[in-house]
Formats: structure tokens, sequence, C-alpha cells
């Protein structure tokens, strides 16, 4: 195998790569000032209530993440497990983990009722609390997959680099266990309370991350002119086939343990059958678009090495798991809480037994735009400014 | 100057001296007096020798009326912004129809001061504290406004503050971005009072279904109530050990 160099990624003309951060840039201002906004008001603002407590912002929160973890599976696969297919791409798969799980807490930390406490939360901590456990994996990600970057990228300290792969890997599985937890620990309510929860967050991780790093791989090898080979890209595509249906799997699983249990036939039909928008975000977004689209893509003959079909495919998780996690977060908090098993509420003063509404506003969907854009903009000036991308990915 | 010798002026020192002296002691004494003054007037302080809890007795609770309700508003200082999926709710009427038998209860819910707060469990910051004397409730100094708690209790007893609170009560201390629930009272606890805002209120209506009291004092009228009746707990598969328990539901 010939000599891999690595060189700062520089796209087309200067106007280009400004242009593209300042467009950046105005998502992100335009996310800062709605959360000016709603800071400034008051959460009556947001479509969040007392009964919808986590509302848009948390879905794309969970989401960045969720997909932060998983977006360092191939630096992993490439130190851990030794795939020299991947190795090379294990410099932009740290960058990428960094850039989204920025994006996602900003997002979180910025939704608090209040975010000028953070030090409170960073200082004060409850280690029962599983929230507590995430302040530290998250923070302790940022260290880890830093010294992990470290260490691939400078020669003195590379033969630490296995080592510290073992430590991120290990830390990432932590984490994203740690955050299917937050729902998995939750008894008081039916759409979660399952162990589940945290492998399943896991292998979704898995799915999302490696689809926003495949998407993002294509347009940065675009944009700078260089070439990917298509053994490379087929691999990466067909690892993304296995983790679709590792991720379909999971769901059924979980939905089909709910279908036996009779108290929760409640929740399980309010997502799959009359759920209205949660059930059509269930079977049309989660279902259909996140899994069986792309398991058609990916493996369909009529596409063998189309890179649209690739690109259209990670397009196709990622909308599919942000629709998944719409509707394990605010779906799982639309339906009521069983309090009083065998009673109908006939009258309540706090919306007891009834289906809570959720309408998401702007201001909320630009919070989360703008975190997707930080995660963005940290790659982009990341891979300008350090050695991430290599020179070519030709087979 | 008069003085003329090469002697250093000793009253400018003094003079110095004393204010350095008497600002220390400004600043120091208010703390000295108020914090002894306070130690004598104040109770001792929450005890695990009490733990407060509720006896509601559905067949009492009334249909259509909401004392205890808008009493718990009043003594709070909690108001309608005219926004109900928003507006705080720290006590609430709720109508109950058995699908089987077609019984229809009605019953107030709240706080259920959960001797294993699941709410406790999941703040990150330890803002949600259980009292010694079993009062769960919320640090609103520590406070992030996570919700998280929320997504925890089963009960649906918390509210998150949406806006800007401007009239308060002097009772409760409550704040934008923060969550709260009912303290039983606290602040009548704290100052010897042994009555809900809500009990009292029901006692005027004539109804008489809250009954509040010491679950540990085994002469309270609560333990004695207890003691020879079939009261339940609401979500007791939880075996969360409810300090608020329910006749005739």
């Amino acid at each position: 195998m010939s000599k891999m160099y690595y060189r700062e990624l520089y796209c087309g003309t200067p106007g280009r790569f400004w242009s593209g951060l300042a467009l950046l840039g105005v998502f992100i201002a335009i996310g800062l000032g709605a959360a000016f906004y709603m800071e400034h008001n008051g959460h009556w603002v947001t479509g969040m209530t007392n009964q919808v407590v986590w509302g848009l912002p948390h879905v794309f929160a969970i989401f960045l993440i969720v997909a932060a973890s998983g977006a360092l599976n191939v630096a992993s696969i490439g130190s851990v497990f030794g795939g020299p297919m991947y190795k090379p791409l294990g410099r932009y798969s740290g960058l990428l983990a960094i850039g989204l799980l920025a994006g996602g807490l900003m997002v979180l930390v910025l939704d608090l009722g209040r975010p000028d406490r953070l030090i409170v939360a960073m200082t004060q901590y409850n280690f029962k609390s599983i929230f507590a456990w995430n302040v530290i994996l998250y923070s302790g990600f940022f260290a880890i997959v830093g010294v992990y970057l470290w260490t691939m990228m400078d020669r003195s300290v590379n033969k630490y680099n296995r080592t510290v792969g073992f430590a991120a890997f290990f830390w990432r599985i932590a984490l994203t266990t740690g955050t299917g937890s937050i729902f998995g620990f939750l008894v008081a309510r039916e759409a979660y309370d399952a162990a589940i929860m945290a492998p399943m967050f896991v292998i979704m991780s898995f799915s999302f991350g490696l689809a926003f790093f495949i998407i993002t791989l294509i347009a940065a090898y675009i944009w700078g002119d260089r070439e990917i080979g298509d053994l490379r890209l087929t691999r990466l595509k067909n690892l993304l086939g296995v983790f679709v249906g590792a991720v379909l799997y999971f769901a059924l699983v979980f939905n089909l343990t709910n279908l036996y249990i009779t108290q929760h036939h409640g929740i399980e039909r309010f997502i799959l059958l009359d759920g209205g928008i949660y059930t059509s975000m269930f079977w049309i977004g989660q279902v259909f678009i996140g899994g069986i689209l792309p398991l058609f893509l990916i493996y369909s003959p009529a596409f063998d090495k189309s890179r649209w079909a690739i690109a259209f495919a990670s397009i196709a998780v990622l909308i599919g798991g942000f629709f998944q996690i719409y509707v394990i977060v605010i779906g799982g908090q639309a339906f009521p809480m069983s309090l009083f098993p065998g009673k109908e509420v006939v009258e309540s003063g706090f919306f007891d037994g009834q289906v809570a509404s959720y309408v998401p506003t702007f201001p909320e969907a630009a919070l989360g735009v703008a975190g997707i854009a930080v995660a963005l903009t940290m790659v982009a000036v990341g891979a300008r400014v350090f050695k991430v991308f290599p020179e070519t990915l030709e087979d | 100057m008069s003085n003329m010798n090469d002697q250093p002026n000793k009253d400018r020192r003094l003079f110095i001296g004393a204010t350095l002296a008497a600002t220390g002691a400004m600043t120091v004494a208010p703390g000295v007096f108020l914090h002894a003054a306070n130690a004598a007037g104040e109770s001792q302080g929450a005890s695990s020798k009490n733990r407060w809890g509720m006896l509601i007795d559905t067949n009492k609770c009334a249909e259509g009326c909401s004392a205890c309700v808008d009493a718990c508003n009043t003594e709070n200082g909690l108001h309608s912004m005219g926004r109900p999926e928003t507006d705080a709710v720290w006590i609430r009427k709720v109508k109950l129809r058995d699908m089987q038998t077609q019984r229809e209860n009605n019953l107030v819910m709240m706080c259920q001061h959960c001797e294993f707060p699941p709410c406790v469990d999941v703040c990150p910051t330890t803002a949600s504290f259980k009292r010694e004397d079993g009062i769960v409730m919320v640090d609103r100094h520590r406070c992030i406004g996570c919700r998280y708690c929320m997504m925890a209790c089963p009960y649906k007893a918390r509210s998150f503050v949406h806006e800007v609170l401007t009239d308060q009560s002097v009772n409760q201390p409550r704040g934008k971005g923060c969550v709260e629930s009912c303290t039983l009272c606290a602040h009548r606890i704290d100052e010897g009072v042994m009555q809900t805002a809500c009990q009292e209120a029901c006692e005027k209506e004539g109804h008489a279904a809250i009954l509040f009291g010491d679950l540990k004092d085994p002469d309270s009228e609560i333990s004695k109530t207890l003691k020879t009746t079939n009261s339940v707990q609401i979500r007791a598969d939880l075996e969360l050990n409810t300090g608020v328990r329910y006749l005739n539901l």
C-alpha cells in the first residue's frame, strides 16, 4: 500500500469556503437569536408545555449526540479492530464526532430553563442521576477524542493510538448507553422504562453516525476535488446496511415486547395504529424512509456502485433516524400516563388521560438547525486547518 | 501644619485604624447578630422524627368544588396566565369513572411526597431533594430547568415556570425556568402551623376530605385513620411509599 498523505481541505476558490462558512454562520446566528428569544420570554413561546416538557430541541440534541458517538465508528474500526480500509478515515471520524457532539450539547444547554446555571450542572453532581453521568460522559468524550486525534496526527505519540482508541471506543459505548438510559430508567412512562433502550441507542448511533459520516465525506471530497475509490465507499455502504437492519431489528423487538404486555397495549396502539402524526412518523418516517428505503438503495443490484444511491441512502437514514427520535421523545410524552389503571378520567384540571398536543415552533427548529450548523462549521474549519483528509482515497 | 517635628502624624494612623475597625465591625456585626437573633426565633428545622403526609377521602371530595385548588394558588402565588397547558398546577381535581363498575370518584392529585422519589433520583444537580421530614421539594437556586424530574414523576405533579413572574407570594420563591411542585405548605410547617392551605380550605367548605398530619406520630389523627381503614397509594406498583394516601378509591 502506498503511503498516505493528509492535506488541509481546500475547496475550489477561497470564496466558496468563506461563503459556505458565512451561510452556516447565518444559521447559527438565527439559532442563537431564537435561543435568546425563548430564554428571555420563557418557554411559553415554544410548543413545549407541562405535558410535553421536552420538545423539538431535545430531538435535535439527542439526534446529534447519538450520531456523534456513532461518527467515531470509522476511527474505531481503523485503529481498534485493524481495518486498513478505514484507517485513513480515522482523523475525519474523530473530527466529525467532536463537531456533532458540540452541536448537540449547544442545543441541549440552550434549551435549559436556566442555561445561565450551567456551572451548577458542572459542579453539583447527583450520581444516581443518569443526566449527571452524561455531563461527565459528554465532557470526557471531547477530551478522549481530542487525545485520540492527537495520537492519529502526531507521529511522536502514534504508539499510543491503539490504547487511546480502545479507551475512546469504550467511552463512546458508555456515552450512548447513558443517552439511551435517559429513557430506559424512566419508570413513570409506559413508552420508556425498558432496558433495551440503551443497546437500541447504541445501534442507532452506529447507524446515524455512519450515515452522517458518509454523506459529509462524499460532500467534502466533491468540494475539495479529491477522489474516493468505489471499493472504500462500498465497504462503508455495506456497513451502513448492516446497521440499518440492526436498528429495525431492535425496534421490532422493542415493540413486540410491548405488544405482549397488556399494560403496554395502549402506548403500542397509539404509536402503531391511531396516534395520528406519531403513527405516520413511525411507519413512514422511521420504518420506510429510515429503514426499508435505505436498505433497498444499499442492497439493490441496480444501484451497485451508484454514489447517488449511497448518498440518498445516508440522507434517508438520517431523516428516518430523526423521526425515530421524535417518536420516542415526543410521542412517548404525548401519550397520557396511566395513573389510575382500570379507570377512565372524566374530568381533570391538568389534562390527565388526554393525548397531549405538541406543535413545534420556529424558534425551537431554528435552535436545532443551529446545532447542525455548529457541527458542520467545526468540521469545515477543522478540515481546513488540520490535516484531516487524505489527499486521495483511491482504492 | 503646626506639628513641625520629625515624628509621623499618629492622629492620622489612629484615624485610619479606627475607621478600618469600625468598617470591619459594621460588616461582620449584622451577620453575627442577625444569626444569633435568627437562631433564637427559627424553628429547629425539618426532623426525621416526623414524616408529613396526607390522606384524601374520595367519598368526601365534592364534585365541582375547587376550594383546595384556589387556596393553593392563593397561598403560593400561582396565577393563571390564561394558557392552561403551561400554567403551573400544584394541585388538581380529577374525576374518575371505573370502566367496569361505572362508579365515579373525585379526588385531588398533587406531589405524593414519595419516600423514594423518582424526581430526586434523576435530578442531575440535587436540586430536587427530600427533606428530613419527608417533604419533596425543589431548591430553586440549584434547578437548571432541565425538566428531567417532570419526565420521571409518575404523578405529573410538577410544573415548569414558563414565563417571567411578577407578583409572587412571600411564601414561595418562584421564578422563570425552574421546576416546582406542592411543598406540603412547608413554609407553614416550619412556622409551626400544622395545616396546609388546601386542607384548611376543604374544611372551611365543610367537606374535610383532606387530612394532613405526621405519619410517624402514632397518636396523630392521620396515623390512627390509616391504621383502621383500607387506604391505597396511587401507582403502588412502583413501591415509592407515597406520603399521600387515598381512601375509597
